[in-house]
């Protein structure tokens, strides 16, 4: 395999696409060929690194240097000065915000450093259309594990154990959920995940799927395992399309590989799952809502019960959860529950990634520890006000958010 | 993807993938490269580094050029940072850089006839 000397990530995520990051890339993939440095520097399309405000973002590693705002010229001179003659360059580089201080790397940023990426661990690391690179980072290892020395009753009580609540907002223990749908007795179970993320100003689900989406399909497909299901649909609001290419093409790699299908890993077990795309509807969001869209029937909630663990699409059991609540899965069955339960607070274990938008020094996407208080998030993660103002309020859960 | 024994075999085959991005790596060496060290050669230094570490299968190590050091009557200047230690080589051409990365990186010999203090 060749040696690439140095990896240049490009961030690639739906903010830093519409703020010009495709034509930076090709900038600096050009120059880079031209200098004959092709061989030695890779470049690497990544999902959501976070910054979203200081787009298009360039980290170039082994050493972590962070530039922010990098035009297609801005990184003909980063190939010339930084990748050829090693000379960082300064104007390029991330001031904080309270002392203006420059900070080079991405690992002395303190709206990084502070942070605990769980659900968003490989985004804005890998490029989420190499499978390469998401096996290279223990991906499809957890699927192994629970498929080869679990039993669907351990997961579940794994899932339990770590004591992980959904993250679509209404917390409900993902255990329990998992287990209801596993004890419902049915020929046919689905799993769904529920990726319509209608919160104005929320990309918490987007940035996942645009960015990692085999978190999602490695998660959904042990969820299948523990609860008894052999089909899963995942539903992308049409308002989504970068996460919906994405997340088809990763579906497609994984066939491929053998990671979803029939025998997975020669155990018998079969699972494979479908994109479904929705039509503008805020309230298929609602999980009723959501499954009556996908069986073709207008989208309307009904009332529960019964819950979709008993009676789901097609009067089926099937397990509904969020993309986040996905993308936690893995690090659970690979690190075990006592890891994560140890995370966050009594009632609240875990991370919670956070969309930051509005009059605050570092707009774009965390994930916390639960726990930590709104100041610190909002001071020592975000940088604070900007001017130095005051600090007047905060509406949690954007403007569909109540007061 | 038969047996899970192909996924950690694929795993191991592609794990050089993103190491890169991964944390500090456990050998950092640096090249100097401004216009005094391209001009003496640093360049071919610089190959050869990379293609003698692909060539012996390691992981963990980096190689950063750097703009001038300073000691421009010695370069190439290579600087190993590895086994606890900073070592600073002077007029390094590209086979005592394939030594280097032997003797010094993978068998953790420092070579004392190359080096250069101040």
């Amino acid at each position: 395999m060749n040696l690439f000397r140095s990896h240049v990530l490009v961030c690639a995520g739906a903010g830093c696409v519409s703020s010009g990051c495709l034509a930076t890339e090709e900038a600096l993939v050009d120059e880079i060929a031209k200098l004959g440095l092709d061989r030695e520097i890779k470049v690497i399309e990544t999902g959501c690194i976070g910054t979203c405000d200081l787009g298009p973002v360039l980290v170039v590693y082994p050493e972590g240097i962070f530039y922010r705002n990098v035009t297609a010229d801005d990184a003909r001179e980063v190939a010339n000065e930084h990748l050829l003659k090693g000379r960082i360059v300064q104007r390029l580089l991330y001031r904080d915000p309270l002392t203006s201080q420059i900070v080079q790397t991405y690992g002395e940023m303190e709206f990084f450093s502070r942070q605990l990426r769980i659900a968003l661990r490989n985004t804005g690391v890998i490029n989420p259309e190499v499978i390469e690179e998401y096996i290279a980072r223990d991906g499809y290892e957890a699927l192994a594990c629970a498929l080869t020395t679990m039993s669907g009753e351990q997961v579940i009580a794994t899932i339990k154990e770590s004591g992980l609540r959904g993250r679509g907002g209404a917390g409900f223990p993902t255990g329990l959920k998992w287990q209801f749908t596993a004890q419902a007795h049915s020929d046919v179970k689905y799993v769904v995940c529920n990726a319509d993320e209608g919160d104005p100003g929320a990309f918490m689900d987007r940035s996942i799927l645009e960015g990692d989406p085999h978190a999602v399909i490695e998660a959904m497909a042990i969820a299948g395992y523990a609860v008894g299901a052999s089909a899963g649909y995942v539903y992308v609001r049409a308002e989504y399309p970068l996460a919906v290419k994405r997340l088809q093409h990763a579906i497609n790699q994984a066939r491929d590989y053998g990671f979803i299908g029939d025998n997975i890993f020669g155990t018998g077990f079969r699972f494979d799952l479908e994109i479904r795309v929705g039509a503008g509807a805020f309230v298929c969001g609602e999980e009723t809502a959501l499954i009556a869209s996908i069986e073709g029937r207008r989208g309307e909630p009904r009332p529960r019960p019964p819950y979709p663990a008993a009676k789901g699409l097609w009067g089926k059991p099937t397990l509904l959860n969020n993309v986040e609540t996905f993308a936690n899965i893995c690090p659970i069955i690979l690190h075990g529950a006592q890891w994560y339960a140890r995370i966050g607070t009594e009632k609240s274990k875990g991370t919670k990634v956070f969309a930051v938008a509005g009059n605050i020094n570092n707009t774009g996407l965390v994930e916390v520890p639960m726990g930590m208080t709104l100041r610190q998030l909002v001071f020592d993660v975000c940088g604070g006000i900007p001017g130095g103002k005051e600090f007047k309020a905060a509406q949690a859960g954007g403007p569909s958010g109540g007061f | 993807m038969k047996t899970v024994d192909e996924l950690r075999k694929l795993r191991e085959e592609v794990r050089q993938m993103t190491r890169l991005r991964e944390g500090e790596p456990e050998v950092r060496i640096v090249v100097a490269m401004g216009t005094c060290g391209i001009a003496a050669g640093a360049r071919e230094t610089l190959n050869a580094l990379l293609q003698e570490i692909a060539a012996r299968g390691l992981a963990g190590v980096s190689v950063s050029p750097v703009g001038c050091m300073g000691l421009c009557d010695r370069e190439p200047i290579v600087e190993v940072n590895a086994h606890g230690g900073r070592t600073l080589y002077a007029r390094v051409n590209a086979e005592k850089a394939r030594r280097i990365v032997r003797e010094h990186v993978e068998a953790g010999w420092v070579i004392e006839d190359w080096v250069t203090r101040n």
